[in-house]
């Protein structure tokens, strides 16, 4: 792993971008990282477009900006590709992840000339069957694990076991179905 | 050690005073000449006191001291010489005079 | 021994308030400093702790209610942030003129307006003269130490002062970062029980607060109460030294990183000294003595000890998260300024308001300061010693 990873995060106020973003901190930081996971606040309200942010290291982690130059971007809502330029900034070698049932060849024309590499998931349909909803978040944050290549995916679930575990102590049918949206978003995304 | 309230006047240095003021002791009130302030003074003509004790809690400054039941004479140290003790007096037993 | 954990700011500041374990808490939510007494509460419904909290209807009343209850003799803390904080100015100095070692949390978030929520000192820095002690934090780790420490300065017999622990609204206080938590029992133990001398309600003792004092005694007491501040000096050393010895975490009034050999230095207060920092590594590595002085204590300001620090520097910025319109720069600089000019310092000064409402500073941002330092030791300063930093114009 590089020393540092950054990834930014973009979303619509309430879909959990912002949570998401927080869950990859708790983890990294499970497996001995260090991190930093905040939100860009502003005067956001349910639907409006937020940023997010990630930093997971091997090292101590001072600085204290939002992240102009990440290794990775996730697009929790694809409707933003035509209001946020979500490629800005991504650095050489690193790669955007996009909630979408479409390929990637046909958002290509989105990207504003973007050339790096581009990954989609169809997070929706992940959702809908493992856990009968839609909350993006829990696809997007394994998809996005899996490509940072930050951990072990093994590690991963076994990590999320444990916090979904003690999370949802008095709800063991919510952590089965998060579990296998986990295991079906590892799967899913390319 | 922190002065006691009689202590503390215009010439105590600043090293002497309380955190803020503050005062440790009860009733320092009494240590203030009040009476200093009075323009009007209140005399009492004790032969037409009936002793009713109405003029005792019209006093704003508590100068009608009561001892064993019988108001005495007039505590001239708090008296600001307000005059209310004289309108309150049915039986014209005091009488406010110009000065001190 | 610390333990490794990772939270917000917000959160560190709740997990002090869990050790430390104060008596009250009235408090009123405001944005970005919400968090702490729902935190707070929500530790007092599950029995963590046995604060009593105070719901009141605005900040005025908040701080009242937190004067009111630290004169009976509890333990008190509050928590507030921008407005918040304004709306409490008249309390602010009786609570420090009473000398009630009083705790208050503050989130620094801009004052109105234009109306904003984001990071920004004017909050705090307005109340410098208030008469409070003030401490501030560059991370969630710092203001978790700080606020450990921070009953042990108030309180003491030589101070008696109410006390603000800072943090940079959202930068920290919503970011989620590696911090070390200390076990509850030496916590307990290094903040110990207030057993304060005089209070309201302490039994065989009839007690005034808060008197009227005329011109021949107000001068006296306020100068009473600026010793109270110097002395204040001292003690936040002690307990510093007295907390490392304990987390091994070391604090002064400030931290010099870099500084000793430097040639170049920023000075600047919270959260963009981490940002600064890196921005120092890597001028570092292209052979530029660059350095920066972290200011921790604000209040006492400890100018002398922070002029002499900087006494060997070419070229320093002084960084204001703060606007004064004083017109003669921003608090920090004005007070640092005349600091580094009774000492006689050679450097020359400039003063940058930055990041004001929350604008980002980057490392790139910090290297542009230090490239004006290097032609400024040069050639001297010569546009105007007060300039903000990233403004469209």
């Amino acid at each position: 792993m590089n020393e540092l990873i950054e990834i930014r995060w973009h979303g619509r106020g309430g879909q959990g971008a912002k949570t998401a973003a927080l869950l990859l901190a708790d983890v990294a930081f499970k497996i001995g990282k260090h991190v930093q996971g905040f939100p860009e606040y502003g005067p956001e309200r349910m639907g409006a477009p937020i940023t997010a942010y990630d930093r997971i290291s091997d090292n101590q982690i001072r600085v204290h900006s939002n992240i102009y130059e990440p290794n990775f971007v996730v697009v929790v809502d694809e409707t933003l590709l035509h209001s946020v330029d979500v490629t800005k900034g991504i650095k050489q070698g690193g790669a955007i992840l996009i909630n979408t049932e479409r390929k990637s060849e046909e958002l290509m024309p989105y990207l504003n000339g973007y050339k790096g590499r581009v990954y989609t998931i169809n997070a929706r349909e992940v959702c809908m069957k493992t856990l009968g909803k839609y909350f993006p978040n829990t696809p997007m944050l394994a998809a996005i694990v899996k490509i940072t290549g930050m951990m072990d995916t093994e590690q991963f679930l076994n990590e999320m076991e444990n916090s979904l575990k003690h999370k949802f102590a008095k709800k063991p049918e919510v952590l089965d179905g998060n579990m296998k949206a986990l295991k079906l978003a590892l799967e899913e995304v390319h | 050690m922190a002065l006691k309230a009689k202590q503390i006047n215009e010439t105590t240095k600043w090293q002497d005073l309380t955190e803020g003021l503050q005062i440790y002791e009860p009733a320092t009130s009494k240590l203030f000449e009040t009476g200093e302030w009075r323009t009007q003074t209140p005399e009492f003509y004790e032969d037409k006191c009936k002793q009713c004790l109405l003029c005792v809690p019209y006093c704003p400054d508590s100068c009608i001291p009561v001892v064993e039941g019988q108001r005495r004479a007039f505590d001239l140290m708090h008296c600001k010489g307000c005059g209310i003790c004289e309108k309150a007096c049915p039986f014209g037993a005091i009488k406010m005079r110009e000065g001190k | 021994m610390g333990v490794k954990n990772r939270m917000s700011g917000n959160e560190a500041v709740a997990h002090a308030i869990r050790q430390i374990n104060p008596d009250v808490m009235p408090a009123f939510p405001i944005t970005p400093s919400t968090e702490i007494p729902q935190f707070v509460s929500n530790m007092i419904a599950n029995g963590e702790v046995d604060t009593e909290f105070i719901p009141v209807e605005s900040e005025h009343s908040a701080m009242s209610a937190a004067m009111g209850s630290e004169a009976a003799g509890a333990r008190t803390i509050t928590a507030t942030s921008s407005c918040g904080l304004a709306l409490m100015w008249e309390v602010l100095y009786v609570a420090a003129s009473s000398r009630l070692p009083l705790t208050m949390t503050v989130v620094n978030r801009g004052l109105t307006g234009p109306l904003n929520i984001n990071a920004e000192h004017s909050d705090s820095m307005g109340a410098r003269d208030s008469g409070w002690l003030q401490i501030y934090a560059e991370n969630n780790q710092e203001v978790y130490d700080n606020l450990l420490q921070a009953y042990r300065i108030a309180e003491h017999k030589d101070v008696l002062l109410p006390i603000m622990i800072c943090q940079d609204g959202f930068i920290t206080s919503h970011a989620v970062e590696n911090i070390e938590l200390e076990e509850d029992e030496p916590i307990k133990a290094f903040v110990g029980k207030y057993e304060p001398e005089h209070y309201l309600l302490k039994a065989g003792e009839t007690m005034a607060m808060g008197p009227y004092a005329t011109s021949p005694y107000c001068m006296e007491a306020k100068r009473a109460q600026a010793q109270a501040m110097m002395n204040a000096k001292k003690v936040i050393l002690d307990v510093a030294e007295e907390y490392a010895a304990i987390t091994g975490r070391k604090y002064g009034f400030f931290e010099e990183y870099r500084l000793k050999d430097a040639a170049f230095a920023l000075v600047a207060i919270g959260s963009a000294c981490g940002t600064i920092k890196d921005a120092v590594d890597d001028l570092r590595k292209h052979g530029v003595k660059a350095g920066l002085l972290k200011v921790r204590v604000f209040r006492p300001f400890p100018g002398e000890e922070m002029a002499r620090a900087l006494s060997h520097v070419k070229a320093v910025a002084i960084m204001d998260r703060c606007e004064s319109y004083s017109c003669n720069g921003g608090p920090l600089g004005s007070e640092l300024m005349a600091a580094m000019y009774r000492n006689k310092n050679k450097a020359e000064a400039i003063n940058i308001v930055y990041g004001l409402s929350g604008r980002d500073i980057t490392v790139n941002d910090v290297k542009d300061v230090f490239e004006r330092l290097k032609t400024i030791a040069q050639e001297g300063v010569k546009d105007t010693q007060y300039t903000y930093l990233g403004l469209r114009e």
